[in-house]
C-alpha cells in the first residue's frame, strides 16, 4: 500500500439542537507517502472535521482513515499539527515552544539533543536569535514560523495544517510558502493542507482537492504538475493561470454559484 | 529621577494626609475619647508594643493559614467545575449562593458549632469568605481555554494529566493570581471579623475590641494602622509571588 493517508468513504454529522447537521459525506482522499495534498472548498463545509479526523482528534460515524496501513482511532505521535492561530504557549520561550512536542513524544531524549533539534529548526525558518524571546515579544509571521518549527520538530510522517497563514498578510504569506517549500526539501513529510487560497494552493500542493459544500464530497481532484523547487514567479507562468482558472471555475460549483455572471 | 518621583510622591501624599488629619482634630479640639489624631498614635504602638507584635502575628498567621486552605480548596472547586459541565451546572448556583450570605451572620453559627476553639474558628471564617474568588477563576480559567491549546498536545496521544500540567495549569496562573489578591484582602476581613466579633477572642480585632470597651481611640487607631500595614505586607507578598510565577502575563512596557 503505498498511500500513506487513505481516508475511504467518510461520512460525519454533528449532532446540534436542530438535529444532526451533516457536514462529511462518502469523502474520499489518497495522499502518497511524501506528497503535499491541499484542500480547497467553500467556507463552513467540513475542512477543519477533515484534519481532526486524520489526527485521530474525532472518529468519523462512518468510513475508514487509515495511516501507514494502520486504521486511525485515537491520536498518535507520527502526526504534526498547525492552526490558523498559531497557539504558542505565552510563558514559554520559543526555544521552549518548539521543544514541547519533544517533551511529550520522547520524554528520555536529552534536553540538549531537543535543543539542538529545536535551534536547527529555528535557523532553517529564519528564527535564529530570537530562540529565547516570548511569543508576545513576535510578529504575527514570527509566530506562525515558531509553531510551524514545533509541528515538525518531532519529525511527524504527516503534518496537518489547517490553513496556518489564513490571518497573515499576503507578502508575509508568500514568504512562508518558500519557507514551506524550502523545509519540505530540508526533511520530507506527507502533508494535508487546509486554505481559502487557490494561490497557496498551487504553491505547495502536488495535488489540489475541491470539496463540495456541506456535506462535503471529493468534487475535483487536481495534479499540480510544477516543478517541485516553485518560486512565487511560478504561479504568473500559463500553466498556473489555467489551473487556478479551473480551481476557481470548481469552486463556484461547490458554492452552488455556477449559473451566476462572473 | 523616576525612582526619587516613585518614592517621594506617595510619601508626600501620606505626610499631606496625617497632615490634614491632625488639623481636623486640632481645630475641632476633639478630646482623645472622641477622635485619635495621628501624633497619639506613636504613644499609643510603644505602651503596647508587646501586645501589637502578639496579636499581630495571631492575625497573620491565622490569615495566612486560611488563605492557604482557600487556595487548595478554591483550585480543586475550580478544577472540578473547569473539567465537567455537570459538577459546573451543579456547584454554580450553590457556590453563588453561599457567597451572597453576609459572613458575618456566619460568625455566630460557627462559634455555636465549634464552641471555645477560637483559633480554629478564625482560620475557617477566613478561609469560607476567600475561597470562592479563587474557585470561580480557576473554573472560568480552565473552561475558556482554547481547543487547539489542548489539541496541539491531544494529537501526539498526551494524557489529560499532561495537558493539564503543562498547558491549563500555567495559562490559568494569571486569572488564579488576579483572584488571590482579592482573596487575600478578604481573607484579612474573614480574620478579624472573627477576633472583633466573638467573646474572649485573640489577635488584632481583639485588641481592637479592648481598645473599644475602655474608649481608648488612640489604642484602636493604632490598630487600623497596623491593620492597613498587614494588609499591604500580605498584598505585596501575592505581588511578588505573582512576579515568580506569572511574570511572563505581563506585557513589555513599550
Amino acid at each position: 500500500m503505498s498511500n500513506l493517508i487513505e481516508i475511504k468513504g467518510v461520512t460525519h454529522a454533528y449532532r446540534t439542537k436542530a438535529g444532526p447537521l451533516p457536514v462529511l459525506d462518502n469523502l474520499n482522499v489518497s495522499v502518497p507517502e511524501g506528497e503535499f495534498c491541499a484542500v480547497v472548498g467553500p467556507s463552513g463545509c467540513g475542512k477543519s472535521t477533515l484534519t481532526r479526523l486524520v489526527a485521530g482528534l474525532m472518529k468519523p460515524d462512518q468510513g475508514e482513515v487509515w495511516l501507514h496501513g494502520e486504521r486511525v482511532t485515537s491520536p498518535r505521535k507520527t502526526v504534526g499539527m498547525a492552526f490558523q492561530n498559531p497557539v504558542l504557549l505565552e510563558w514559554r520561550t520559543i526555544l521552549d515552544n518548539v521543544i514541547l512536542p519533544l517533551e511529550i513524544v520522547a520524554p528520555r531524549m536529552p534536553q540538549r539533543d531537543r535543543e539542538a533539534r529545536a535551534m536547527h529548526l529555528l535557523e532553517m525558518v529564519g528564527l535564529k536569535g530570537f530562540e529565547g524571546k516570548r511569543p508576545s515579544e513576535l510578529s504575527g509571521g514570527m509566530r506562525q514560523r515558531a509553531s510551524l518549527c514545533r509541528s515538525i520538530v518531532h519529525k511527524p510522517d504527516v503534518l496537518i495544517m489547517d490553513e496556518p497563514f489564513g490571518a497573515l498578510d499576503a507578502f508575509t504569506r508568500e514568504d512562508l510558502w518558500q519557507t514551506m517549500r524550502d523545509l519540505r526539501a530540508a526533511e520530507p513529510f506527507t502533508c494535508v493542507l487546509i486554505t481559502h487560497d487557490l494561490r497557496e494552493s498551487v504553491f505547495l500542493g502536488d495535488q489540489v482537492i475541491v470539496l463540495s459544500g456541506r456535506p462535503a464530497r471529493t468534487q475535483h481532484v487536481l495534479r499540480v504538475d510544477l516543478p517541485a523547487d516553485r518560486t512565487i514567479d511560478s504561479l504568473y507562468t500559463p500553466e498556473a493561470a489555467e489551473m487556478l482558472h479551473l480551481l476557481r471555475d470548481q469552486i463556484r460549483i461547490a458554492q452552488g454559484r455556477d449559473g451566476e455572471v462572473h | 529621577m523616576e525612582t526619587l518621583q516613585k518614592i517621594a510622591v506617595p510619601t508626600l501624599a501620606i505626610l499631606a494626609f496625617l497632615g490634614l488629619w491632625e488639623f481636623i482634630v486640632w481645630v475641632n479640639d476633639w478630646p482623645n475619647y472622641k477622635m485619635a489624631s495621628p501624633s497619639d498614635l506613636p504613644p499609643a504602638f510603644a505602651r503596647y508594643s508587646n501586645l501589637f507584635i502578639e496579636m499581630g502575628w495571631q492575625t497573620l498567621w491565622r490569615t495566612v493559614a486560611g488563605l492557604g486552605l482557600a487556595v487548595l480548596f478554591g483550585t480543586l472547586l475550580g478544577m472540578a467545575m473547569g473539567f465537567s459541565r455537570i459538577a459546573r451546572e451543579a456547584l454554580y448556583p450553590l457556590l453563588v449562593g453561599f457567597n451572597a450570605i453576609p459572613k458575618a451572620t456566619l460568625v455566630p453559627v460557627i462559634a455555636l458549632i465549634f464552641i471555645g476553639q477560637h483559633d480554629f474558628n478564625t482560620v475557617l471564617m477566613a478561609f469560607l469568605i476567600s475561597f470562592f474568588p479563587i474557585a470561580v477563576s480557576v473554573g472560568i480559567g480552565l473552561s475558556t481555554l482554547e481547543p487547539e491549546y489542548r489539541d496541539i498536545l491531544r494529537s501526539l496521544g498526551a494524557s489529560r494529566v499532561t495537558i493539564f500540567r503543562k498547558i491549563a495549569l500555567p495559562k490559568t496562573l494569571p486569572e488564579f493570581f488576579g483572584a488571590l489578591k482579592v482573596s487575600v484582602t478578604l481573607a484579612f476581613i474573614g480574620t478579624n471579623l472573627v477576633e472583633i466579633v466573638s467573646p474572649h477572642g485573640r489577635g488584632l480585632g481583639a485588641l481592637f475590641k479592648s481598645g473599644e470597651t475602655n474608649g481608648d481611640y488612640p489604642l484602636m487607631f493604632a490598630v487600623l494602622i497596623a491593620l492597613a500595614v498587614l494588609g499591604i505586607v500580605l498584598y505585596y507578598a501575592v505581588v511578588a509571588l505573582e512576579r515568580i510565577f506569572a511574570g511572563w502575563a505581563e506585557r513589555p512596557q513599550s
